[in-house]
């Protein structure tokens, strides 16, 4: 824990993004996490991406289970909602939350336990529905707060800080993911804001659940000699062969004419996802060729990150369910709830 | 960029932009640390063992640390050093016990210092711990050069004045008073071992325009040959219309002593925009408050004589173009007065220095001087303060006296003159524990404090009613504060590093970048935040261990909270107090105070 609060120095002039706000609006509380956790590094990614979007806060809810990674909604956008539901349970609270008001922007933080472990089946359940919402995943490989034991990400023959080399195989989310039909699928590295903020922006933008799986070394349990998740061996092993950048919607002049190759997905809301690099007859809109380049790299011992999943043409929650444009919260009682004259008409259809 | 070599003392002494202005490199963060925890003994030292003079400076100094205080560039206001200062000075207990111990036994040698200023008393404050003999030739009644005779008592009050002199005098300083020195050769024969001169630059600049010498009872008068002549008595009145020529500090003091001494109507002529004045703006806004007008762009073309008698000052009006360098004359006015007082500068003057003695005089018929060791081309014979340069301000002064002592005592101890000692500097880790320094880290958003003055109706009742009135201790309270602990410094180890950009999220300046090493120019436009203050170095680490990248910090405006540090995995970051070493003649008998001790009690050696 900090000595003291982040201090807001008067700087001038401090950056304002379209709001008339400053970065320092999208923080949030001091992080009470470990010192170097990769977890403050993806909270500053989204403090990034937020504001560079110019989201207004109060149209934000943050969502999160239980763990590490379920502390951080504290620590970014301030003005914004939230929900810290039970161990597991956020996707179930996202998608009833999502039902209500769609017209917020919906970001839930989870961590590998609580979605690999007790919080699978709803993670599966809110890709199979296409929740629109961004759906990060700080992936660590360790329960890190009960203290270091290995965690269903854990690769096999990776090691604790103490105690016996993992034996059990891992769940990917990445490749899970992509055999449950998931939309938006992307890998990133905590210590790469580079490449994490773009991809941030893209899930921000996408029209369905965007999962992003950041994998995020826990710096005290997990960040050792003979760990497949620290710092040093995510530097060893990255591989970043899909680099994607992110062009907003308002952006009127195109930075350069994309390179040869190069793939370019429109996203629902008009801004541009723009592939600059792409391995050799890789094609971010092919399930099997994705999976098949991401397998054959895990086969050697690589991880692949960047943005390797989007299909922006698959409906999302509201538009498979036909519900109104505005969100439910926001409709009068009268048109949410018809009256018992409409559910007596009903009930005599089923006579 | 090449890694930036912290191991150099003045990289980080560079960092602490107050002592680093300073001419005489006070240790301003580290007296300001004390001053916040009482310990005013301390920090009167502290100040003492670089400045000599805390509570005459405290209330004159020119504060060229203030301008470089990095505060002013976070918001806009620079810490009140001075005012703080002078805190440390009034409320200080005895230091008597504390001064350094003068041997009863001399070691034989005998210096000479002419004049008794602030340049000549800190050759004297240097050299009588090492068992010298020093003699002391002073042409008036009473120590203090151009400290006692051209700073008037409202503002540097004669026991503060005199407090700090008696110090040095009583370390055994054989001083003779209304002695001018009217030959250097009869001086040089007297076989002194080494002769200091600190006569200040005594003569008052003329103004040579019709009218002048065209009265019959002198009403035109020379400013610092006036204010010697208030500060001794002879003059105690001045008519009613004053007008003053110049707008220096010099000026300044004119008329708020004409103001004091019957001057209700009082002009100070300026030749060009307030942009271009010497005074310093403090003190322009308090002769303002006291009523004083400041007319400029008026060029003085001749004095108004009738019947023998100064009845007025013509002035030529002037338009400048943009950069004031070129003016057009637009009209002439006469402006009625009873007096006219001539603070347009001042220079040196030697005409005791026989030239035939084997010293060189350069140019403005001035003494050739060592920039470093103060010795004149006459081995033996040294100069300092204005009369080493022209006219500069106390705390240059100071400085000086300290580099000649270096020199005489090198002289005399047949060691080459160049050969002087080094600056040196202690590092030391500020942790205490987790997340827990040994100084205060948080950024307090204290506004700078204002003086008090002496209400107007006050003021003019007497000439030695000092004007401010001193911090109130709320007022120190909040003031310390505002210090930005420049000296407690981020250091970085790069080995340790993992490159989990913790410090870089946490840092509320966005002063930390991890990035790919380039050139300076390069690098300064892919930080966080762009670096465009070029005054301000860029530390750059070695190679970093995962990924070769380099540690890139800003120092422009870090606020030494610490943050870095505290989220720093690996420790990799650290705060630590950096204690710039300075060499003093008397460097056996250094005083070293602890720059800092949370259990009140001194870090010393």
């Amino acid at each position: 824990m900090p000595s003291i609060t982040k201090p807001l120095i008067p700087l001038s002039p401090l950056p304002k993004n379209e709001l008339g706000l400053t970065i320092r609006d999208y923080e949030g509380q001091m992080s009470t996490l470990c010192a170097g956790c990769g977890h403050d590094s993806v909270t500053a990614a989204i403090v990034h991406a937020f504001w560079e979007l110019s989201t207004p806060p109060h149209m934000i809810a943050k969502l999160s289970g239980i763990g590490c990674s379920s502390k951080t909604p504290t620590y970014f956008v301030r003005g914004a909602h939230g929900f810290n539901s039970a161990h597991g349970r956020m996707v179930p609270i996202a998608t009833g939350a999502i039902a209500a008001n769609r017209e917020l922007t919906y970001i839930g933080i989870s961590g590998d336990g609580d979605s690999l472990s007790i919080g699978l089946g709803h993670l599966m359940h809110g890709i199979r529905r296409n929740v629109k919402m961004v759906y990060v995943i700080e992936n660590n490989g360790v329960y890190g707060l009960t203290k270091g034991q290995m965690s269903a990400s854990a690769d096999i023959g990776s090691r604790p800080k103490k105690g016996e080399a993992n034996t059990l195989a891992p769940i990917d989310p990445v490749t899970m993911a992509l055999s449950l039909g998931a939309t938006f699928i992307a890998r990133s590295f905590s210590g790469d804001k580079e490449q994490l903020v773009p991809i941030m922006k893209a899930a921000i933008a996408h029209n369905g659940f965007a999962l992003i799986d950041v994998i995020s070394p826990c710096v005290t349990f997990n960040d050792h000699e003979g760990s497949t998740k620290s710092y040093k061996f995510m530097r060893d092993h990255e591989v970043k062969e899909v680099e994607t950048d992110f062009v907003p919607i308002r952006a009127e002049i195109r930075a350069k004419i994309p390179a040869e190759g190069a793939i370019e997905v429109t996203m629902h809301d008009g801004s541009v996802v723009s592939f600059r690099s792409v391995p050799e007859g890789y094609d971010p809109h092919d399930r099997m060729k994705v999976e098949e380049y991401i397998r054959d790299r895990q086969s050697r011992g690589e991880i692949v990150t960047g943005l390797l999943y989007v299909d922006e043409s698959a409906k999302e929650l509201h538009e498979m369910n036909a519900t109104p444009t505005r969100g439910l919260s926001k409709l009068p009682y009268s048109s949410l709830c018809p009256g018992a004259a409409q559910l007596a008409a009903m009930q005599e259809d089923f006579r | 960029m090449e890694p930036t070599n912290d191991q150099d003392p003045n990289y980080y002494h560079k960092v602490v932009d107050c002592q680093w202005a300073c001419p005489a490199h006070t240790n301003v963060p580290g007296y300001i640390r004390m001053i916040a925890q009482g310990q005013f003994d301390d920090a009167y030292m502290l100040n003492r063992q670089s400045n000599v003079f805390p509570g005459i400076l405290g209330r004159t100094c020119d504060r060229p640390c203030e301008p470089a205080c990095r505060r002013d560039r976070v918001d806009g206001q620079p810490v009140a050093i001075c005012r703080l200062k002078r805190v440390a000075s009034d409320l200080k207990g005895d230091i008597s016990d504390r001064l350094p111990a003068i041997p009863a036994e001399k070691n034989g040698k005998r210096i000479a210092c002419i004049g008794s200023g602030p340049s000549a008393l800190t050759v004297a404050n240097d050299l009588l711990p090492l068992g010298y003999e020093v003699v002391m030739f002073e042409q008036f009644a009473k120590p203090g050069g151009l400290m006692r005779t051209n700073i008037p008592e409202f503002r540097l009050p004669d026991k503060v004045l005199e407090d700090e002199t008696q110090v040095i005098l009583d370390m055994g300083v054989d001083v003779r008073y209304n002695t001018p020195i009217t030959s250097l050769r009869a001086l040089l024969a007297e076989g002194f071992d080494s002769i200091f001169v600190g006569v200040g630059a005594p003569r008052g600049k003329e103004l040579d325009v019709p009218g002048r010498h065209d009265e019959v009872e002198s009403h035109i008068y020379i400013g610092i040959d006036w204010l010697e002549s208030v500060a001794f008595g002879h003059v105690d009145s001045i008519g009613s219309r004053v007008l003053i020529i110049g707008v220096g500090n010099t000026a300044m003091d004119c008329c708020r002593s004409s103001r004091r001494l019957g001057g209700t109507d009082i002009k100070v002529m300026a030749r060009r925009p307030r942009e271009y004045f010497k005074a310093s703006p403090w003190e322009l806004e308090d002769a303002e408050e006291e009523g004083v007008e400041i007319i400029v762009n008026h060029a003085p073309k001749r004095f108004v004589i009738e019947d023998g008698k100064l009845v007025g000052m013509e002035f030529d009006v002037l338009e400048w173009d943009p950069g004031a360098r070129q003016s057009t004359v637009l009209n002439t006015v006469i402006l009625p007065c009873d007096d006219v007082i001539l603070a347009i500068g001042q220079e040196n003057a030697f005409p005791w220095i026989e030239r035939d003695l084997g010293m060189e005089f350069g140019d403005w018929d001035m003494p050739v001087v060592d920039e470093v060791t103060m010795q004149s081309t006459l081995p033996g014979v040294f100069f300092g303060g204005d009369a080493a340069w022209g006219p500069k301000n106390i705390i240059w002064a100071v400085a000086h006296g300290h580099e000649a002592a270096i020199s005489i005592h090198n002289l005399c101890s047949n060691v080459d003159l160049k050969d002087r000692p080094p600056q040196g500097m202690n590092l030391v880790s500020q942790k205490m524990g987790m997340s827990e320094w040994s100084y205060h880290n948080d950024y307090n958003p204290s506004k700078r404090q204002k003086m008090s003055h002496v209400e107007l109706t006050k003021r003019f009742e007497s000439l030695d009613l000092e004007v401010e009135l001193g911090f109130s201790v709320e007022q120190t309270v909040r003031e310390v504060q505002r210090c930005l602990n420049c000296d407690v410094e981020t250091a970085f180890n790069a080995p340790a590093c993992i490159e989990c950009d913790a410090c870089i999220d946490i840092c509320p300046v966005q002063c930390l970048t991890i990035t790919s090493n380039g050139d300076e120019s390069d690098l300064r436009s892919r930080l966080s935040a762009p670096a465009a203050n070029l005054d301000q170095d860029l530390y750059v680490s070695a190679p970093l261990p995962q990924t070769g990248r380099v540690m890139v910090k800003d120092e422009n405006v870090c606020v030494h909270c610490g943050l870095c540090a505290e989220r720093c995995p690996t420790a990799a970051w650290d705060m630590e107090l950096f204690d710039l070493q300075i060499p003093y003649a008397a460097s056996t008998n250094f005083i070293r105070i602890g720059a800092m001790s949370p259990s009140g009690a001194n870090r010393g050696n």
